[in-house]
């Protein structure tokens, strides 16, 4: 065991000086100065697009600094590449899990570190000391299994194990929550706490308040590249970071009025799919969705949402049920014969998806409408006629852009969304599936688009909205569907305590269907 | 008599079949190595080209086979930076490029065939080798160990690469480079470094597959365009064999067997144009490929992707 163990430094703390990092075009980082202890949680908090990721890829070697300096433990350091950061002891965890499936766990725990057998791999030893750590820190994972088979949480403990085998002092976790399933979140905390106890370093990016809240011992805020402030739990509250992050006060622009109707609108019979892999992704769903009525789709990614999404949306091919839209049956109808009897579709891809991202914005607005005798008179556009409406309607969307002729590639996440709100909304649905709708969306274009939701929801249209981010559904949702395995597990009111919807989104409790979709084999369940 | 006959044909079909699976052995584990990592060599059959001419020429001229094969080696090293350089550091279409190489391969041997030789010229290539005792063995003796030195080598390269690929950490960092480079790369590995290895073995391996089909035969010699597509059969060999050295194996005896198959029903004239058999192993390879992408192994996913750090294809 101690024969495959190299010696790394502790670290005791790091310091940022100045550091500026320039992307074309972009200034992701604007001198920001930051100092790290070890045996301290310190959180980043940021909005997507504030600069913490690149910050700490320069903290990682990933990316060189334009300006400023590193300092580990008082001395300043050039990393190169990762791998000169992990030589002081700096190990990170990304967004994107940096696994690769097909291999065992062992296999990605022990890449690119030195084999004592070399040329050959020792697995044996290494296995000795992964099963040692995995059951140090509870993590129960098979060093056999192959990354593919193992669940988003499980992939990051083995992310954290791998950094651990290489004995690093300083970790750095990107998002690691966002994957999450709020019971996994909390076991996930109590390993965050176990590492600083041990005398780790963390450093915690996340644009969650309350998890910034609940875990650090300091909290930095970023905002446009530039540390907008610092401070510690006990000095501050959910307002003030929200505003700092921000850069203004959030208040919300919008208020659901009025009970959902009664006219169902939508109704789901038996719906069966498969996915991209042939296996089946959809068993048997059933539900009804009613006039002005925002039914929320909850469930840990993978377990079917997308699936259902493209199966209503006529993208993927059904096994079997029935989608009736107004009474009449949608499953045999192609893409395009669906949006003309009023459906309205926001892609989970809005890149891939959502927009022809080399068009100009104008000709995204038209996507859908460019052959209606509006826009073209036989087989030709009607070139002013479109760009009118098409200004018009970004205009009313606010999209903030240069010009309506900009390819869409060119904007940010949050106005690409809008342009897709405008194409959707502006051909006056009947139906509504958003989703993922502000997936990496800043807050401000965030608040915009629910308050477009709900507003579409207020006059009566039905939206199906399928969401990873719980606080969104809460909000947003008359009821909450939650999805496991492809199947419903259950529909309960949004008032329902958010521990329960987890619970249920991991397949842990089977509730009592509340509206008409009866499931005779499960009693109700009290609490 | 005639059950004797029988069993000589069945005997000489299966020894040349070995024979044959040689040049697809070379290049489909040299295919796949680079293609593991991430890398579609398309130039396979260029390459492979060069490799016959190279060796050919070097050993005619100076009388000397393994000199031959050096220069084939040296040549395949040439030909892998080149496509690496094109693939990897620049970025190229890989399907495209590799086009470009086996273009470029075909025309190349085939002018300096005509500057240095103009006509075809014959020499001796490698002899036999029978192995003691192991050629004793009834027909496998005769089919497996009375080969020479070449057959040996390829077979032998199928158990290396293997343990190559699934017991080193070479082959660790390979199988990581082409599946997810972002990973390989955020743990400090040189995605660049890595693939441009791996097409340079690869390459020198088509190149010494070439050399097999001039100066690994008994009677030794070059003509245009003698790979006949056996470049590119390497390359559908390397989806048949879902990218496992023994699928290769596998691979290159069942193209090898039609080939061999269907030199013989050239020879024995049985009343069906001769052109029928000849696409034998072209029609075989279609049929093939257009099966084996049912099931689902998963195949290095990032390949033909250039590797860009951040960017997450």
């Amino acid at each position: 065991m101690s024969a495959i163990k190299k010696s790394v430094p502790s670290v005791q703390s790091i310091e940022l000086r100045s550091v500026t990092k320039r992307f074309p075009g972009v200034l992701a980082n604007d001198s920001v100065s930051l100092s790290f202890e070890s045996s301290r949680v310190h959180t980043l908090l940021g909005e997507n697009g504030a600069g913490k990721s690149t910050l700490m890829h320069v903290m990682y070697g990933m990316y060189a600094p334009d300006e400023g300096q590193i300092l580990v433990n008082g001395s300043p350091v050039h990393f190169r590449s990762p791998k000169d950061a992990a030589e002081y002891g700096i190990g990170m965890v990304h967004q994107h899990f940096m696994l690769v499936p097909s291999l065992s766990v062992l296999e990605n725990i022990v890449l690119n570190y030195p084999s004592p057998r070399w040329p050959f791999l020792d697995l044996a030893a290494a296995r000795e000391r992964v099963v040692a750590m995995s059951n140090e820190y509870g993590f129960g994972i098979d060093p056999d299994a192959k990354v593919w088979q193992l669940s988003v949480g499980e992939q990051q403990r083995v992310e954290i194990l791998r950094i651990l085998f290489r004995d690093a002092s300083y970790i750095i976790l990107d998002e690691p929550t966002a994957v999450l399933t709020p019971l996994e979140v909390k076991e996930f905390m109590g390993v965050l706490r176990r590492l600083v106890a041990d005398g780790h370093g963390i450093v915690f990016i996340t644009h969650k308040l309350n998890e910034a809240l609940e875990i650090s011992d300091k909290i930095t805020v970023l905002r446009s590249g530039k540390v907008v402030g610092e401070t510690t739990p006990c000095d501050t509250d959910k307002n003030q970071l929200a505003g700092l992050m921000v850069g203004r006060e959030v208040v919300p622009t919008w208020q659901k009025r009025g009970a959902a109707g009664e006219k169902v609108i939508l109704s789901v019979r038996n719906l069966s799919a498969r996915n991209n892999k042939g296996l089946r992704a959809l068993n048997d769903v059933s539900f009804d969705l009613k006039e002005g009525e925002v039914l929320a789709v909850a469930g840990v990614s993978g377990n079917g949402q997308k699936e259902l999404a493209e199966t209503i949306a006529g993208l993927r091919r059904i096994d079997g049920g029935e989608i009736l839209l107004g009474g009449s049956n949608l499953a045999g109808l192609d893409v395009k014969q669906r949006i003309d009897s009023g459906l309205a579709f926001i892609p989970e891809e809005r890149m891939t998806m959502g927009v022809v991202k080399e068009f100009s914005l104008i000709e995204n607005v038209i996507l859908k409408s460019h052959g209606t005798p509006e826009f073209a008179s036989g087989i030709f556009l009607r070139a002013k006629k479109i760009r009118d409406s098409a200004v018009q309607a970004i205009k009313d969307f606010d999209v903030r852009t240069p010009s309506a002729d900009v390819a869409a590639a060119t904007l940010s996440g949050g106005n690409i969304q809008k342009v897709i709100l405008a194409r959707e909304l502006s051909s006056r649905p009947k139906l509504l599936i958003a989703a993922q709708p502000t997936r990496g969306v800043d807050i401000g274009a965030s608040e915009y688009i629910h308050k477009r939701i709900v507003q579409i929801r207020n006059e009566g249209v039905p939206v199906l909205l399928i969401s990873e981010d719980l606080d969104e559904i809460i909000s947003l949702a008359d009821r909450v569907l939650v999805l496991y395995e492809g199947q419903v597990q259950g529909i309960v009111p949004p008032s329902t305590p958010v521990e329960e919807i987890g619970l249920m989104m991991t397949g842990g409790n089977t509730h009592y269907v509340v509206d008409g979709c009866e499931d005779s084999e499960t009693p109700p369940t009290t609490h | 008599m005639s059950e004797f006959f029988q069993a000589t044909v069945l005997l000489g079909l299966l020894t040349a079949g070995v024979r044959l699976a040689t040049p697809f052995l070379f290049a489909g584990l040299g295919e796949m190595l680079s293609q593991r990592s991430g890398v579609l060599n398309l130039g396979v059959e260029g390459i492979m080209l060069i490799g016959a001419f190279v060796s050919f020429f070097v050993a005619f001229e100076s009388g000397n086979l393994y000199l031959g094969l050096l220069a084939a080696i040296l040549a395949g090293a040439f030909m892998g930076l080149l496509t690496a350089f094109v693939s990897v550091t620049m970025k190229a279409v890989q399907g495209i490029s590799g086009i470009g190489i086996h273009i470029l391969g075909l025309g190349l041997s085939g002018l300096f065939f005509r500057l240095t030789m103009g006509s075809i010229s014959t020499m001796r290539g490698f002899p036999r080798l029978a192995i003691p005792i192991l050629k004793d063995i009834p027909v496998l003796g005769r089919v497996l160990f009375n080969q020479n030195w070449m057959v040996y080598a390829a077979l032998l390269l199928v158990p290396i690469s293997w343990a190559v690929i699934y017991k080193t950490t070479f082959g660790l960092k390979v199988r990581s480079v082409g599946e997810n480079p972002h990973a390989a790369d955020s743990l400090g590995i040189s995605v660049t470094r890595v693939r441009y290895i791996c097409v340079v073995i690869g390459s020198i391996m088509a190149s010494i597959a070439g050399a097999f089909l001039t100066i690994g035969q008994h009677e030794a010699a070059f003509v245009n365009n003698i790979a006949a597509g056996r470049g590119f059969i390497a390359v559908a060999l390397v989806y048949f064999a879902k990218w496992n050295p023994l699928g290769v194996l596998a691979g290159a005896f069942l193209f090898s067997m039609i080939d061999a198959f269907q030199l013989r029903i050239q020879i024995i004239d049985i009343g069906i144009p001769y052109e029928i058999p000849v696409m034998l192993p072209y029609i075989v390879t279609i049929v093939v490929l257009a099966l084996s992408t049912r099931g689902r192994v998963l195949g290095p996913t990032a390949l033909t992707k250039p590797f860009v750090r951040g960017v997450h294809t």
